[in-house]
């Protein structure tokens, strides 16, 4: 066997293992990610084409010919299209802090060797909403890109969509992140919020006609959750839809309230459940 | 001790069936699995069972009533007017029946396969790799049905089945979702990995957003209009409109035939990918 | 004896399996009989599993001959599984269902009747001492707990013969030993049990007759006594000098014992006679840093007939 070099309490410099602890996190996990980018790029680009083709131009066919167009006074595809990237960036940072996060505590239980390292439990979960980020940030590129080729949304109006859409996929994973942190096993969790939460969100936040012609007793799910907050900003930076100063400032600040209101109810969990 | 009444029984049972041909591979005890299927259902998460009706419910709101409202009425297959939620709800019905056979041929056989291990056991007993086939097909055909049955008792109310030819959509979407079941436990003995997994999701979402289950495949070119054709979606979808909307005619035989096959095929060669796995 | 006890239950001559190119099982032969307990020793990749797999039925061979009972496996599979039961290496249990609905369950797949299994899941659950857990899910028994139920399991169907893969594999002592005594009540029975293992001690306590396995191939067969005084010495002593240092001694010792190996770390000494051997090496004027005496076991058997390189 091969002689191992081994000095015993010299390896490590310990100011510098603890400083920048969650990018080393994210570091890591961006890491593992590549191995199954493929799939990443597939979903990224064929979600976005899918919809737009069948909702955006098939069903738009139906409501421009009909009396749509004139109700909604744009086409059906540009109509659509701000809610559609919102929603896919929410889905796509969420996609990163339901099964992977449960890994980490529940299947391979990573997080506990990470925090057996020189890494705190709050820089893990600092580490796992940055690689969030970093994958919504990529699917919403992917989205916006695609858009644009289709003449969905102006290219103008590039960087304000990223970043309502962002908004709203952080402020929505962040509560996530608190909730994945709080299951102690799957137990088919994520398929009841994905069909009872995610589903009605993106099928009633005035995603796919105006929120006001639901009936009212359905307004609410529009309003608590954050597809409809991002998809209203969307559609008034990318077409002339018009929507007063405050309810832009509500709009931004709910989300942003949601992001941070979920940090602070993760970091304790995530403390607690490494130090048990 | 009762030893030697059981030694007989449990070979005796055996043993009667061995001159019949198959015996190798099937024992004629598929439905011990269903058995198995519905002591784990008990104590399973009925949240997630019940969500799975609600799916096709929500998007008949949303779509039906709440796009239909820009849309207004289509033309059916015989220039009669059909309102947009009469249009969506039999393709709505086929899909909930395929997914209800997907999910469970799909991500609850590959957990286990892969996770329970339990295939491996159940063919250290005398079931055959064709029992296990037969069996686990059986229970996912049996949850696409029960999706089926809770979307019809929600949109038959709703004034959304306007014939008696409705009654047979039941029977269809069995066939369907039978036709599902099979193809998805073949393909998922393919897969190895959760990222694979998320395959069989990436090609049904395009099946089910282009088989003519929001807009008819006539807005399309002649070309592609073949290829959507020739996905089980649009046959089941076909299938079913036909019947709710009461436009009967021979033709839908063939749709009949095409899921026929489609199950005789998922069936063998799922009984051959589970020779070829734990049989090896 | 009766002369059914000595009724051969399973035969395997030049038994084959080929994966491709790789050879598992390169032709061996080896012959079971009723009521005994009978041994597959080896380390990993040996072709130990996948000879218990085509005895189980449940994998086909590549060439040779094997009867189970009489019976050929390739054409009676379903057949002969009904005779076996299989208790494998990571229990496989159904983590979906409770303690008793497993055994339930699996004696289902054989056909039998919800009465009779009713008054034998009872009885099993007591053989397994889990009678009181028999409402917990499979998930939540703990590791000996699992592994008693997959014997349980395995008994269901009262076979004929059963087959353990590492029945004590992972388990903590007390586990292990409890495991022991019921194997040894069912072999009281008349139950043959076919085992693999790793654990010496294991194959010393549990089998009348076992082979040796490596590569595929039989190294060796015969009850652990003989394969013992065989391939071993009565007693060996265990010396160390510190690394680097071994070597240097071998020469002096090799002349002391009646064969001596030198690892990295200590070098060993087979003789008949243990404390006499120590004796002599301190006389000699060697003063190892630490020594120690012990009997002879099956692994010095297994590493004499395996070789101490890691197997991966």
């Amino acid at each position: 066997m091969a002689e191992l070099s081994y000095k015993p309490g010299t390896a490590v410099d310990p100011k510098r293992a603890v400083r920048w602890g969650s990018l080393r996190v994210a570091e890591y996990r961006f890491y593992s990610m590549t191995k199954w980018m493929g799939g990443i790029i597939a979903f990224g680009l064929g979600n976005p084409i899918l919809f737009l083709l069948s909702v955006g131009l098939g069903i738009g066919a139906l409501v421009d010919a009909n009396s749509g167009g004139e109700i909604l006074g744009v086409s059906y595809l540009q109509f659509v299209a701000p809610a559609l990237l919102a929603s896919a960036a929410i889905q796509g940072v969420m996609d990163e802090v339901t099964f992977p996060t449960l890994d980490g505590f529940v299947w391979d239980k990573l997080f506990f060797a990470i925090n057996a390292t020189s890494v705190s439990a709050r820089q893990i979960a600092n580490g796992v909403m940055i690689v969030a980020l970093g994958r919504g940030l990529f699917t919403t590129l992917l989205y916006l890109g695609i858009l644009l080729l289709f003449g969905a949304v102006p290219l103008a109006s590039f960087f304000p969509l990223l970043f309502t859409s962002m908004l709203a996929g952080w402020g929505w994973a962040a509560l996530m992140m608190a909730i994945t942190a709080r299951l102690e096993n799957d137990e088919g969790y994520f398929a009841v919020i994905g069909r009872f939460v995610i589903a009605p969100m993106f099928l009633f936040s005035g995603t796919f006609y105006p929120l006001e012609q639901m009936p009212i007793f359905l307004q609410p799910i529009g309003w608590i959750l954050p597809l409809w907050h991002s998809t209203e900003l969307g559609r008034t930076l990318s077409y002339d839809y018009p929507i007063e100063p405050s309810m832009i400032a509500l709009h931004l600040g709910y989300l942003t309230l949601m992001g941070v209101v979920g940090m602070l109810l993760t970091y304790p969990k995530f403390e607690e459940r490494l130090s048990r | 001790m009762i030893t030697q009444l059981v030694v007989s029984q449990a070979v005796a049972i055996q043993e009667r069936r061995s001159a019949r041909p198959g015996s190798s591979i099937y024992s004629g005890r598929a439905s011990m699995l269903l058995e198995r299927g519905f002591r784990a259902f008990k104590s399973s998460n009925w949240m997630v069972v019940l969500s799975g009706f609600v799916e096709p419910v929500l998007y008949l709101l949303a779509f039906g009533f709440g796009i239909g409202q820009l849309i207004g009425n289509l033309e059916d297959g015989l220039g009669r007017p059909v309102s947009y939620a009469a249009f969506i709800a039999p393709a709505l019905l086929a899909t909930s029946a395929m997914n209800g056979a997907v999910y469970d041929s799909t991500w609850n056989v590959f957990f286990k396969m892969h996770f329970g291990k339990i295939y491996q056991v159940m063919l250290s007993s005398s079931l055959g790799p064709m029992d296990v086939a037969l069996g686990e097909i059986g229970w996912a055909l049996l949850r696409g049905v029960a999706y089926s049955l809770g979307f019809m008792a929600i949109v038959t109310p709703l004034g959304l089945v306007t014939n008696a030819w409705g009654l047979l959509a039941i029977p269809a979407a069995s066939l369907i979702a039978f036709g599902f079941a099979s193809i998805g436990m073949a393909i998922t003995s393919y897969l190895k990995s959760f990222q694979q997994m998320n395959w069989v999701t990436f090609f049904m979402l395009p099946m089910f957003l282009f088989s003519g289950t929001f807009f008819p495949v006539s807005v399309y070119p002649q070309w592609i209009q073949m290829i959507v054709q020739a996905l089980p979606l649009w046959q089941g979808v076909e299938l079913i409109r036909s019947l709710m909307l009461g436009i009967v005619d021979w033709s839908l035989l063939g749709h009949v035939a095409y899921f026929l096959v489609m199950i005789a095929g998922g069936l063998w060669f799922t009984t051959v990918r589970l020779k070829a796995l734990f049989m090896r | 004896m009766f002369a059914k006890d000595s009724e051969v239950v399973i035969r395997a001559k030049n038994l084959t399996k080929k994966y491709k190119d790789f050879v598992a099982v390169d032709g061996i032969d080896f012959e079971v009989k009723r009521g005994e307990s009978f041994g597959l020793l080896g380390p990993n990749g040996a072709g130990k599993s996948t000879t218990m797999k085509m005895i189980s039925s449940v994998s086909q061979r590549t060439g040779g001959e094997l009867t189970i009972l009489g019976k050929e496996p390739n054409t009676h599979g379903p057949e002969i599984r009904a005779h076996l039961g299989v208790v494998p290496q990571k229990d496989l249990l159904d983590r979906e269902l409770k303690a008793w609905e497993n055994l339930f369950t699996y004696g289902r797949y054989f056909g039998l009747s919800r009465k009779f299994l009713k008054q034998k899941v009872e009885e099993l659950l007591e053989f397994a001492q889990l009678t009181e857990k028999r409402n917990s899910k499979a998930d939540d028994l703990s590791g000996g707990m699992q592994r008693r139920l997959a014997i349980a399991r395995g008994l269901v169907n009262e076979p004929e013969i059963l087959m353990l893969d590492e029945p004590t594999t992972g388990l903590d002592p007390q586990a292990r030993h409890i495991l022991w005594d019921r194997l040894f009540r069912l072999k009281e029975q008349g139950v043959t049990l076919v085992i693999t293992t790793h654990y010496m001690d294991e194959a010393e306590q549990l089998c009348d007759r076992l082979i040796v396995m490596d590569k595929g191939k039989i190294m060796a067969e015969g009850s652990p006594a003989a394969l013992i005084k065989q391939y071993s010495s009565k007693e060996v002593v265990e010396v160390r000098f510190g690394t680097d240092k071994n070597e240097k001694f071998a020469p002096q010792l090799e002349e002391l014992a009646d064969r001596i190996e030198v690892l990295p770390d200590r070098i060993l000494l087979y003789t008949e006679k243990g404390e006499e051997l120590l004796t002599k090496i301190v006389d000699a004027g060697l003063h190892p840093m630490t020594s120690l005496v012990r009997r002879s076991s099956l692994e010095d058997v297994f590493l004499r007939l395996t070789g101490r390189t890691l197997v991966e």
